[in-house]
């Protein structure tokens, strides 16, 4: 490993500075990894039929850097990769702004995958955080989501849920 | 003193914007619950906030409704999440 890179969760905050996935990936995986991975969520200009200008996310801060994390540790364990790091960004975002990095190294691709997509999965489970869709003609909504629990399991999806 | 307990409960999102503040006060009786709380807030019609779908967090940790409040707890609602 290079000096400067180390195993484990590098780091798994909510923040408000503007993301960008490269500054991840550059701090991320070790001469043994032979798999890293960049996943990054941009906010789009349409949801549902309808053009999007704007979206306002909101969290609870404190608990929030606490569930992700739990959910990045856990997707170390469960997974087998050697390093993730993963940030989500809070306040007003107008597309194409990055709102979501998930970086991942691991020594092969699948774990690398697969701790990816358990972080994304599972912080859209449990991130207290939330969204409002401001819309071109001026109007605003709250998107409908899904109700938290602690566990992996008997978790309930809103059927107003609007957002895969 | 007088065996109730005052609980600072956080609000977020669309709970926020309909109580139009964003820390609610709620009275409970001692040894009461996360489900006490549910009811408290659902029987304040000027709250005007809908639990349906909404979780509630004690000490930053998901509580189901059995869960015990105590002075002192760090308490949230949670409407349904939407990170991503």
């Amino acid at each position: 490993m290079s000096p400067e890179a180390i195993g484990g969760v590098l780091v798994a905050e909510v923040t408000e500075e503007e993301l960008k996935g490269s500054d991840l990936l550059r701090r991320i995986g070790g001469v043994s990894d032979g798999a890293v991975i960049l996943f990054e969520g941009r906010v789009r200009d349409h949801n549902t039929g309808r053009s999007v200008v704007c979206l306002h996310y909101d969290a609870y801060r404190e608990m929030a850097d606490e569930v992700l994390r739990d959910i990045a540790s856990e997707a170390l364990r469960s997974s087998g990769a050697s390093a993730i790091g993963v940030r989500h960004r809070v306040g007003s975002l107008r597309p194409p702004s990055v709102s979501l990095v998930v970086a991942v190294a691991a020594a092969h691709r699948r774990p690398a995958y697969e701790a990816s997509t358990y972080v994304i999965e599972e912080l859209k489970r449990r991130l207290p955080l939330w969204k409002r869709e401001e819309y071109a003609d001026g109007t605003s909504r709250w998107l409908g989501g899904r109700t938290p629990s602690s566990g992996r399991t008997g978790l309930e999806e809103q059927s107003a849920g609007v957002l895969r | 003193m007088t065996g109730r307990v005052e609980v600072l409960v956080r609000l977020f999102g669309q709970h926020r914007e309909a109580a139009g503040g964003s820390v609610v006060s709620v009275q409970l009786a001692e040894g009461g619950t996360v489900g006490d709380l549910r009811r408290a807030l659902a029987a304040d019609p000027a709250l005007g906030i809908s639990l349906e779908g909404a979780a509630v967090a004690v000490n930053r940790t998901y509580q189901s409704d059995e869960a015990p409040i105590v002075d002192g707890d760090e308490v949230a609602v949670i409407p349904p999440v939407a990170g991503g």
